[in-house]
């Protein structure tokens, strides 16, 4: 579904992404994982054609997204990170223009529109003015509308960034639900939970380098499944990785008496973060 | 073909939609700096003078649709575009889309014209009631659509180049200001020293002020003029396509 090989991206002096090399495949959600400025969104702009790389190639659906950007945008949709609806035109007319940009029949344009509100429940706000819409609704609108011409690959950058917990929620079902339904995804986040719940592989990007690229299972087996945390002298946290929780207790129960703190969990891909660059995935 | 002229269309239906929804105050905005020229400069002003053998209000009317036509095609292309691209940040949309780089300048352009059109026609018809001997030709119409659509272009070739909201408000004191009373709007041009007159020659403001004024007051039409226009217009599309193609960079 997507190739990337040896993709570069420089801005001036910056390396924002260096020698990437990826495979997506048709089907899976797969996840981008890394801090804000790591390289994702870059990324997602060079395969949405937005932006030029500097070197490298990147192919969606066997179409070079420099040679054949019309060929690449018609197969695509995408959900940016920032809001980008016309705020003076309503939901519907929003979807509308979309429908006409991508071509689509106009009997087919109004039946698409009513479907596709209909399944990110919107359709009582179609005709609504999207300024006053609340931040999810805005939200499933942008998704809604990059649905509109069936593409095969969708592009979402951070799609719950700012959002309440449920909000949140809802947007992961429906995102699985997409994807059920036959979308390939890709998405960027820096919600550890996030990529978790929703993706089959994740690629953990840091400082423009894909560092670790796998499953969230296969990513925390290869650390080690289970954490024991340790606070001494309550200034210095450690953090062991252990195989399994019979390892993780023993260690935990053979450690000398001025250990106060310990904690036995499960690891998670923040971890998996961490221990690969000695940052936390929230940081800048 | 039929496909690039769907696509511009399409561009242009959005800001059509915006227009039907506010039409009347788009309208009556733009149409308090002309009559407030007309009436401070035709009426107050120019009261008992003549310029080249008319009145003075004869002679004002069609530099005020002339400036009227070019602040209602720049704004009305390069403000909205500048607000999709900086603020909503909807213009990525349509750079995302299936739809040819020429189709998006000519449709945002589009909105410009229609605008402009509307504007200009609307202070047309108040004019006309002040001053029914005015005389209108098609060649009135062709060089007022294309004053449109130089300065719809201009607009959208601002909007394209501004970097925030301030800037394009620069442009438009830097640039359109001065033009509004400077291109041939409310002075004759050959009352000025040599000098002046081959700088005012350069703005495309002038040119049009000159071909709208020479059918109004039954002149001998300015040709080269026309073409001058013509080029600006181009020069204008052209730099469009330059800065759209540099921007995806």
């Amino acid at each position: 579904m997507i190739t990337i090989e040896n993709l570069t991206k420089v801005y001036g002096e910056v390396k924002a992404v260096e020698d990437l090399n990826l495979e997506i495949r048709p089907g899976e959600i797969f996840g981008f994982l890394g801090p804000n400025g790591a390289g994702k969104t870059t990324t997602i702009r060079i395969l949405t054609t937005l932006t030029k790389p500097t070197s490298g190639h990147a192919r969606i659906n066997g179409f070079d997204v420099l040679r054949e950007p019309l060929k690449v945008k018609r197969a695509i949709g995408v959900v940016q990170q920032h809001i980008s609806l016309d705020r003076d035109l309503s939901v519907r007319e929003n979807m509308e223009v979309h429908a006409r940009l991508h071509h689509l029949k106009s009997s087919e344009r109004r039946q698409r529109i009513t479907e596709l509100l209909d399944y990110v429940e919107l359709e009582d706000e179609s005709n609504r003015i999207v300024t006053d819409l609340s931040g999810g609704m805005k939200r499933r609108l942008m998704i809604a509308r990059a649905l509109i011409h069936r593409p095969k690959l969708l592009f979402l950058d951070e799609p719950t960034v700012g959002l309440d917990a449920q909000t949140r929620r809802r947007l992961w079902e429906l995102i699985r639900r997409m994807n059920i339904d036959g979308t390939t995804v890709l998405l960027t986040t820096h919600y550890i939970e996030e990529a978790e719940a929703l993706c089959g592989r994740v690629g953990i990007i840091h400082q423009g380098h894909l560092i670790a690229l796998g499953s969230p299972l296969e990513l925390r087996q290869r650390l080690g499944l289970v954490t024991v945390e340790t606070l001494s002298n309550n200034k210095d946290t450690h953090y062991i990785y252990f195989p399994d929780r019979t390892a993780a207790t023993s260690y935990a129960q053979g450690l000398p008496p001025e250990v106060k703190t310990i904690i036995v969990r499960e690891s998670n891909l923040e971890d998996v973060f961490v221990e690969l660059t000695g940052r936390k995935v929230g940081d800048d | 073909m039929v496909n690039m002229l769907m696509d511009t269309y399409s561009v242009l239906w959005t800001d059509l939609r915006f227009l039907a929804r506010h039409w009347r105050r788009t309208l009556a905005t733009s149409l308090v700096s002309p009559v407030l020229y007309l009436v401070a400069f035709g009426w107050g002003l120019g009261r008992g003078i003549n310029v080249e053998g008319a009145s003075y209000l004869e002679f004002v009317i069609p530099g005020i649709v002339a400036l009227t036509a070019m602040t209602s095609s720049f704004s009305g292309a390069g403000m909205k575009l500048n607000v999709d691209r900086l603020f909503y940040r909807c213009f990525d949309e349509c750079l995302m889309s299936p739809v040819s780089p020429l189709s998006l300048i000519i449709g945002k352009a589009l909105i410009g014209v229609v605008r402009g059109l509307i504007s200009s026609v609307a202070f047309l018809i108040i004019a006309f009631i002040i001053s029914p001997t005015l005389t209108f030709s098609p060649l009135f119409a062709v060089a007022l659509v294309l004053t449109c659509f130089v300065f719809a272009f201009f607009g959208v070739f601002a909007a394209l180049l501004a970097k925030s909201h301030q800037d394009m408000a620069t442009f438009s004191s830097l640039v359109i200001l001065p033009m509004t009373f400077l291109g041939g709007t409310f002075f004759s041009l050959s009352q000025l020293p040599e000098a002046l007159k081959i700088i005012l020659y350069i703005i495309p403001l002038t040119h049009s002020s000159q071909c709208l004024r020479a059918v109004t007051l039954g002149q001998p039409f300015p040709w080269l003029s026309l073409l001058v226009i013509v080029g600006f217009g181009l020069a204008f599309f052209l730099g469009c396509v330059l800065v759209l193609r540099r921007s995806s960079v």
